[in-house]
């Protein structure tokens, strides 16, 4: 008599278990080595009463226009993969923050050429730079161009001991 | 009759709106292009606590208003942002000038207002916090750089702290809506936040080699929608896709 409903509970947590791989997966679409699950900007996938997905993403920034992006392949991909329809909510709390990147983003980062966030968002001061180490090749003889880069995530960096500007992945 | 909590969250929205707008003028005309990308991100920031906002004033409403109605078909009259975010560009000093008196009050502002018994101002306050400490290091680093650099950049950010200083006593204004909204733990009592936008302004203006006006006569205003002369062109420009083609969207 338990089977049938047990069977259902176990393949709704494998659908839900898919459904949350495939929205993971999804790249960043200024930041291709990162995913939304590298990020931390997937908080969480529900399947509904009516087989739709429902997922729970953070904005990294308010006003960063790769949100809808991301919206969008999230959707995609899941569609793709059979899933009937999705719903995207848009959560603010708790406020993303760089905290959350793992250790294996930030490699990635670093190994695409993006300096990591150097030092933690919760202890920061009104002025003063962290130091920050050239992706490049490592050294800490480095100088700020910009508070801003070419994303909201971003800032302008430059390392005078091997010449290469450089991005910063900005503590957030 | 509009609740206390629309209208405190339409100000903050039009506030953001309205800044950010004025910051979107430089795109493209900034005096580098470090600093184009630098102002049009500040701007981002700005427009993103603006849909935030006005889709929250819009639900609390529940007029079935959404961002782009309230952002882009109201008159100038019924736009409650303060003085100070509207005034115009100027030269670079003045414009940093302004997003220094305003983010050394918004961060502060948000901080306190994660606090909030209403749980999503609270949520919204949450991530601009973290944004308007980025937005006071670039304005203060800036007013460093250009109080304390040659005499043309020392006197340009002279004058533009003496010019718009007389628009910051809007900032620690409350009416009856606010006062209502402190007393319920919803609002921040601005008054409370005098102290630290002193010491910060002081710190940076320091620094700067710059002395900050004395207290004075203020305007005031842009809260009960009396705004200033070039507010009507503002809006001419930011609402005139939607006033020419009503409801469209991307």
């Amino acid at each position: 008599m338990t089977t049938e409903p047990q069977t259902a509970a176990i393949d709704a947590a494998a659908a839900r278990m898919r459904a949350w791989e495939i929205a993971a997966e999804v790249p960043d679409p200024e930041v291709p080595v990162l995913t939304i699950g590298d990020l931390g900007v997937l908080r969480d996938v529900r399947l509904l009463e009516d087989g739709a997905v429902e997922v729970d993403i953070t904005p990294t920034y308010t006003g960063c226009p790769a949100m809808s992006v991301f919206t969008m392949d999230i959707e995609t991909a899941l569609l793709k993969a059979g899933f009937p329809s999705v719903r995207i909510r848009t959560v603010l709390s708790p406020a993303w923050t760089t905290d959350w990147l793992s250790e294996e983003a930030r490699e990635k980062l670093r190994a695409y050429g993006i300096a990591p966030p150097a030092g933690k968002a919760s202890r920061r001061a009104l002025f003063g730079d962290d130091e920050v180490a050239c992706p490049r090749c490592g050294s800490l003889a480095t100088e700020k161009v910009s508070e801003f880069g070419s994303t909201a995530c971003k800032a302008l960096w430059r390392c005078t001991a091997c010449s290469e500007p450089f991005d910063y992945f900005k503590c957030h | 009759m509009t609740s206390d909590l629309f209208t405190y969250t339409l100000r903050l929205a039009d506030d953001a709106a309205i800044l950010g707008q004025r910051l979107g003028e430089w795109c493209g005309h900034a005096p580098t292009l470090e600093e184009d990308i630098g102002l049009a991100n500040v701007a981002l920031d700005h427009i993103g606590q603006a849909r935030n906002l006005y889709s929250y004033a819009g639900e609390v409403e529940g007029a079935g208003r959404d961002e782009d109605q309230l952002c882009f078909l109201r008159k100038e009259r019924e736009f409650g942002n303060c003085l100070l975010v509207e005034q115009q560009n100027g030269d670079f000093a003045q414009t940093i000038a302004r997003q220094l008196f305003f983010s050394a009050f918004m961060l502060p502002f948000w901080r306190k207002l994660t606090g909030s018994t209403d749980e999503t101002l609270a949520a919204i306050a949450a991530k601009a916090e973290k944004e308007a400490a980025y937005h006071l290091r670039h304005s203060g680093e800036w007013t460093i750089r250009l109080g304390d650099g040659t005499a043309e950049s020392r006197a340009r950010m002279q004058d533009a702290i003496d010019l718009l200083w007389p628009y910051t006593g809007e900032l620690f204004e409350a009416d009856g809506v606010v006062e209502r909204l402190v007393a319920e733990g919803v609002a921040v009592d601005p008054e409370t936040l005098r102290d630290e936008w002193r010491a910060t302004l002081a710190r940076v203006c320091d620094e700067a080699t710059l002395p900050l006006p004395p207290e004075g006569w203020m305007q005031s205003g842009g809260r009960s929608g009396r705004h200033s002369e070039s507010f009507g062109h503002l809006l001419s420009e930011m609402q005139y896709m939607q006033r020419a083609y009503p409801g469209m969207r991307w």
